[in-house]
């Protein structure tokens, strides 16, 4: 029973997932072990296709072994021939592999080479790129911790996610997250700070706070939102990563065409709101004319009938951008 | 036990009743609750791409599609909302951004869902200008084209390549977008079944020439212009003239052909009592003689391309019977001019079809006679309800034509070629006279019809046990294929259709199509059957005149009723 231990201690600590949609836990870890199978998958997911965040990448370079050590846990509450995965983008993979491998030993853990890009991220197109089909998601429910990996309850948690698990476990959970700071910003990097600074405590206390006119982008290099220095008082939110912009130097349309040319290449055409959505938000954007009716019509039909997360995460940027910088 | 499964929901404020593990879609369909959907197919996957068949959930914030959601006790659900009306429109407005609109010679121009949803939904159908003007189209060989500027990229068309077991369409990425493309490789190919056709909710897919070759069509007074219909056109072209599916209208269709000047039609389940002889011969023949087993049928054209490309180790299995339709031509041509004094030259044959794999038969080079074809022309049975409408002739209207078809009436064998398992029991009813020397008394062979996708049984005749499978779709051909692996000798012999249901689920058929209307079209062809007098090919006195005065030569058999098989090359390719 002692392993089963672990779920009360996440519940008590408060944790929620870290791969941006702060779902908690403990819940995500109990309604796997209350899935009926005899073999069950566990990912650790640093697919961490949101631009300007860098904090998985930062955790399997500095904590391997907490990452390994969260994921043990997952394993322990699983059956015998459960198998689980260091899900990692193609560079990542890369670049700790080999040293993964040699932390991992005789543990059923595989290190898997992401092929796709950031909606390979999501979880259950991450459950088609391990089973080698198209990189498209699946209707939800069921959700993978039911139905995953080859029809098997599967355990998702972001990269993030199993190192504060091992460090809930030892005891030592600080009740901190991993912020990426990049943009202007005179101290680039990935730092951990307690979750409940605010934005202006996170840039002062790592020394970037601006010294000229400036706003953030906080949550994801392109789904994250605009903040103005009036807002600063909120915490980060999303992946937790902030991009400093000089506002003067910063041209708002050169900025959103950017974001859009992202979730363009990068959304799977599935569905009709994000495939033809973003491609009619793109235009617009282009032209740098924007039609108030039609673009409220267009996130409209995003934020409420897009198929996976993906796109109605796209709304985010533009209307706080559109809002606060035009 | 059943009732426990039952669930209680409200839809728009009335009480309905379903089973566990039902979407609300289903539910409200059965229940004839209209909610607009595109991209959602019984036959099919859900795909939940289109984003329309949207419903609130009363306690749940957002939006739900109805096609992907399962209902749960208590559940309360609205169809219709100031967001839901909302979404819907504005999701179509996009979906008519990139829905090149041609509408004239669209195979949903008679009952088309996405014009009555945008009339429904006040859509502004040109707010974008058109994402996919100038798309290319892609040709199947003479069978089928796809117009990528229609897609809508609903996914159903990939599903139902898939669901058939061929899995020629994919998705595949070009520069921004993902796009529905015929595959590249080397070890695909379509087999021309249509089922990407008939489960395309927007027309982008059509048989080759529809329906531009009967848009102006005049008969051509020069030459002697006949028509021949397959067996299953008589229990499905009612519903293009708002009839029941399954609405038997054989006389009404004679008359109709016959009013747009056509002197003779044929009936190609005439035909099919020919291909029943000689194929019933050739299984007994070859269960008599130790030859190769089990014998597959080969008047499905599809499935037929299907082997002598992805499996000509399998050629030997296959009858060497032409299909009906290629028998029946054979013997307008050969055996009726001749009587009528015609040269074979000067007849035109035009067959009606509920395929488009038809259209690729007909071209093959194997059966011409001093290269002459059997048959000139197929038109699918969409194309001659569209010719008949552009003429002005209304089936339903129109008076039953006494007058049969030109050569004489086939039995009841003849007719039920037109649903999956029809001649697998034709065949059975004449191998058992040829085995026993018998007629059989109870003719039918309950085990082998329906529409289900993969049917078995074992047939007693006299002391011989036949095993037979009868399949539709080819995945279920794979499923043979696996067993024989296993046990080279688990079928004697084995029926084969390529689309869903058999014929009556045909590429060439009436849209929409489901379980529902297969089930109607294929009673119709039984229910012809069971009125008719004669239920046996060989008993049919006209097939035993042309035994007598034609076929009793071997080299007329041979021309006109036996063909040869042979390995295909890759024939389709993506566009550039």
């Amino acid at each position: 029973m002692k392993n089963k231990n672990i779920i009360a201690k996440l519940k008590t600590s408060g944790l929620k997932g870290r791969g941006g949609a702060d779902f908690p836990t403990y819940l995500k870890w109990q309604a796997f072990l209350d899935a009926n199978s005899d073999k069950k998958y566990i990912v650790a997911n640093g697919s961490e296709g949101e631009p300007a965040t860098l904090k998985d990448s930062y955790i399997v370079k500095n904590y391997p072994a907490d990452l390994i050590a969260g994921l043990k846990l997952a394993l322990e509450l699983s059956p015998k021939n459960s198998q689980a995965f260091i899900y990692l983008r193609k560079d990542y993979y890369k670049k700790y592999k080999k040293h993964l491998e040699k932390i991992i030993g005789n543990l059923p853990i595989t290190v898997f080479r992401e092929k796709g890009g950031y909606l390979s991220g999501e979880e259950t197109t991450l459950c088609q790129e391990i089973e080698n089909k198209i990189q498209r998601p699946r209707i939800k429910p069921p959700y993978p911790v039911q139905v995953g990996i080859h029809g098997r309850p599967t355990l998702i948690n972001n990269i993030e996610t199993f190192y504060h698990v091992a460090q809930i476990a030892k005891g030592q959970y600080k009740k901190t997250r991993f912020y990426t700071i990049l943009g202007k910003a005179l101290h680039k990097g990935v730092f951990e700070l307690p979750l409940d600074y605010s934005l202006e405590k996170i840039l002062k206390s790592t020394g970037n706070f601006p010294t000229f006119d400036y706003f953030l982008q906080v949550g994801g290099g392109a789904s994250g939102e605009i903040i103005l220095p009036k807002e600063i008082k909120r915490k980060a939110t999303g992946s937790g990563s902030i991009v400093i912009y000089d506002k003067e130097k910063t041209d708002p349309w050169t900025l959103m065409l950017g974001w859009i040319n992202f979730f363009m290449k990068e959304n799977c055409d599935k569905c009709t709101p994000c495939r033809e959505g973003t491609y009619r938000l793109r235009e617009m954007i282009r032209d740098q004319k924007i039609d108030k009716k039609s673009l409220e019509d267009l996130f409209f039909v995003l934020e409420n009938t897009s198929f996976c997360a993906l796109g109605k995460m796209v709304v985010l940027p533009f209307r706080s951008a559109i809002k606060k910088l035009l | 036990m059943k009732e426990k499964n039952k669930i209680s929901v409200i839809i728009d404020g009335k009480k309905y009743r379903g089973q566990a593990g039902q979407t609300i879609l289903s539910l409200a369909r059965k229940n004839e609750i209209k909610i607009s959907a595109l991209c959602y197919h019984p036959d099919l996957k859900i795909q939940g791409s289109c984003r329309l068949c949207l419903v609130e959930i009363v306690g749940r914030s957002g939006l739900f599609t109805s096609c992907s959601t399962l209902i749960e006790e208590g559940m309360k659900i609205i169809t219709s909302s100031p967001a839901i009306n909302k979404a819907k429109q504005v999701n179509l407005e996009l979906i008519f951004s990139q829905h090149c609109l041609e509408c004239g010679d669209c195979l949903y121009n008679q009952n088309c869902n996405v014009r009555d949803f945008a009339k429904k939904y006040k859509v502004n159908i040109a707010k974008f200008p058109d994402r996919k003007k100038g798309f290319p189209t892609h040709y199947f060989s003479n069978a089928l084209e796809f117009d990528t500027s229609k897609c809508i990229d609903c996914g159903l068309c990939v599903e139902a390549c898939h669901k058939v077991g061929v899995d020629f369409l994919e998705l595949k990425k070009k520069k921004n977008f993902y796009e529905v493309v015929p595959s590249v490789k080397k070890d695909k190919d379509c087999i021309y079944c249509g089922q990407c056709l008939t489960h395309c909710p927007v027309g982008a897919f059509e048989g080759i020439g529809e329906f531009e070759s009967v848009k102006n069509w005049t008969l051509d007074k020069k030459k002697t212009v006949v028509f021949q219909f397959a067996p299953s056109i008589r229990s499905t072209i009612g519903e293009e003239f708002g009839l029941e599916p399954g609405t038997v209208v054989t006389g009404q269709l004679i008359a109709a052909i016959k009013k747009l000047g056509v002197k003779h039609v044929f009936d190609v389940s005439l035909g099919a009592d020919v291909t029943t002889i000689e194929e019933a011969r050739e299984l007994v023949d070859r269960i008599k003689n130790n030859k190769p087993l089990p014998m597959f049928t080969s008047c499905c054209p599809a499935w037929v391309k299907y082997v002598e490309f992805y499996q000509p180790e399998l050629m030997p299995y296959l009858t060497t019977v032409r299909s009906p339709e290629i028998i029946m031509g054979g013997l307008i041509k050969y055996y009726w001019a001749k009587k009528q004094g015609l040269n074979p030259k000067d007849v035109i044959v035009v067959s009606i079809m509920p395929c488009v794999a038809k259209k690729y038969e007909i071209a093959r080079q194997e059966f011409k006679v001093k290269g002459i074809r059997p048959v000139d022309q197929v038109l699918t049975t969409r194309e001659l309800a569209f010719l008949l409408r552009s003429k002005k002739i209304d089936l339903k209207k129109i008076k039953e034509s006494k007058a049969v078809s030109t050569l004489g009436v086939p039995t009841g064998a003849g007719v039920i070629y037109g649903a999956s398992g029809g001649v697998m029991e034709s065949a059975l009813r004449t191998a058992y006279h040829e085995l026993t020397g018998k007629n059989l008394g109870k003719v039918e062979f309950e085990k082998v019809r329906g529409i289900e996708g993969f049917k078995k049984a074992n047939i007693k005749i006299g002391k011989k046990i036949i095993r037979v499978a009868v399949v539709n779709a080819i995945v279920n051909a794979k499923k043979v294929l696996a067993e024989l692996k296993k046990n080279p000798q688990a079928y004697d012999y084995v029926e084969v259709m390529a689309c869903f249901g058999g014929c009556i689920g045909g590429g060439g058929q009436p849209v929409p199509v489901d379980d529902e209307i297969r089930k109607k079209r294929s009673q119709g062809l039984y229910n012809i059957d069971k009125k008719h007098k004669i239920r046996s090919a060989q008993q049919n006195p006209v097939v035993k005149t042309i035994y007598k005065e034609f076929l009793n030569q071997e080299k007329n058999i041979h021309r006109v009723c036996h063909t040869y098989f042979r390995k295909k090359k890759k024939e389709v390719y993506p566009l550039k």
